[in-house]
């Protein structure tokens, strides 16, 4: 099993960023006033921010990491290591991690490489940085994590379209011998690829004359083969059989109880998901699990950060607070860590 | 939790729906504002109370409450 002990890491700082637009899910048009009623109160989704056609993932994570690097008063040329995990890239090639270390101004000493990954992202980054400072061969990193998913969204399929806003964000990581043991289980089954998918625009399908083509999949769902595509009843069997058991490994390996546990926050798939995970973990105090999806909407590999920015912010000021954090979707692809944030700074939700 | 129970804490799940509306031979797509996101909801609620998963092609051979909650004693026994 992919289970991890990794010390000598501290999570510094997080700051998120979003688009200033908003869009409502009762100002949804191919939603009836029960849908939207049903939409809102399982969902949870009362509204999303969607960025315009100039704002890419890469700048809000850009917005993110310039403000973040100033608040830890951070010197650029002390970081070593900048890791962009995304679904949403500025190109094809090459990797937006590199644009972005020379736009944010770090020095060419710094490794920067991409991940593609999508709900389960900021886990995964967390892990691979985390062992990379671990070593203390390199002793300052940025993860940036974000996507911007309407991009991929068709506004008639009902299924997608209200479910993603997009959001960027930046944590920064630092070696730290005082800081407590990191743990992570990390897991990955492609059998269930057809769950969330794009079908065409790779090299196992590449763009072809239908592929924009708008067609009817069935009532409520039109969309292209450029467009994305989700099985909710699949994707929430998935997050249902999977999520609970690797929180539960995860706790285990980590010799932790649940009741030391101060915060659990989930990727924010979806009310309905994450109430039921919760309620499998056995979780009760619902204080211990905070929401971002009612004014966000499901931000992808953002939404781990996100949600502790704009809920956990008061709460994590000169505090130490043990906490759990769960990503799970598109591969599938899941994973669990148990970090301490200790007096981490958390800036104010940055819009652009 | 019988058949009796099932019904009515399942019909419970449904917005603005007059409590005895629906009846174990009810099938449960004619439910009034039946909509896909229910077929969520049913799986949630049958996660929840009785730890059992149903999936896609279980919903897809069922059409009354009946049948569902056969499915799920069913299961459940396995």
């Amino acid at each position: 099993m992919a289970l991890f002990k990794t010390n000598n890491v501290k999570i510094k700082g997080i700051a998120a960023c979003v688009p200033k637009e908003k869009l409502f899910t009762r100002e949804y048009a191919y939603f009836n006033d029960a849908e939207k009623d049903l939409f809102i109160k399982s969902v949870g989704i009362l509204e999303r921010r969607v960025a315009s056609k100039e704002i890419t993932t890469s700048d809000m994570c850009y917005a993110s990491a310039e403000k973040l690097i100033s608040s830890l008063n951070w010197n650029k040329q002390e970081i070593d290591c900048l890791i962009f995990v995304s679904q949403s890239a500025d190109f094809f090639l090459p990797a937006t991690s590199i644009l972005l270390q020379h736009r944010l101004g770090l020095g060419k000493h710094a490794m920067a490489f991409d991940m593609n990954l999508g709900c389960s992202g900021y886990i995964y980054g967390l892990q691979i940085l985390s062992n990379l400072i671990s070593t203390g061969q390199i002793k300052k990193g940025l993860l940036l994590v974000g996507d911007k998913s309407s991009l991929s969204t068709h506004v008639e399929d009902k299924s997608t379209y209200p479910l993603f806003g997009d959001a960027g964000t930046a944590t920064a990581l630092e070696y730290d011998t005082d800081s407590n043991t990191v743990y992570f289980n990390l897991q990955s089954d492609g059998s269930g690829e057809e769950a969330i998918k794009i079908l065409d625009g790779g090299a196992r399908n590449e763009v072809r004359d239908d592929t924009f083509e708008i067609k009817e999949i069935e009532p409520g769902i039109k969309r292209s083969r450029r467009h994305l595509q989700l099985n909710g009843i699949d994707i929430f069997n998935f997050a249902l059989k999977e999520v609970a058991p690797n929180v539960n490994d995860l706790l285990q390996f980590a010799g932790i109880e649940k009741s030391s546990i101060n915060y659990y926050v989930f990727h924010q798939a979806n009310r309905l998901i994450n109430e039921s995970v919760r309620k499998k973990l056995k979780v009760l105090e619902t204080e211990k699990v905070p929401y971002s999806i009612d004014l966000f909407g499901n931000t992808s590999s953002a939404s781990i950060p996100l949600t502790i920015v704009v809920k956990l912010k008061e709460h994590l000021k000169n505090q130490h607070k043990k906490t759990l954090l769960s990503g799970f979707g598109v591969g599938y692809s899941w994973g669990s860590c148990i970090i301490d944030l200790d007096n981490i700074v958390c800036l104010d939700l940055i819009e652009i | 939790m019988n058949i009796e129970e099932f019904t009515k804490n399942l019909e419970a799940e449904f917005e603005d729906i007059e409590p005895g509306t629906i009846t174990p031979t009810t099938n449960y797509r004619d439910i009034k504002g039946w909509s896909s996101m229910y077929a969520l909801i049913i799986i949630a609620f049958v996660d929840t109370h009785f730890d059992v998963a149903l999936n896609a092609d279980d919903l897809k051979s069922t059409q009354t409450i009946q049948d569902l909650y056969q499915v799920i004693l069913t299961k459940k026994k396995a």
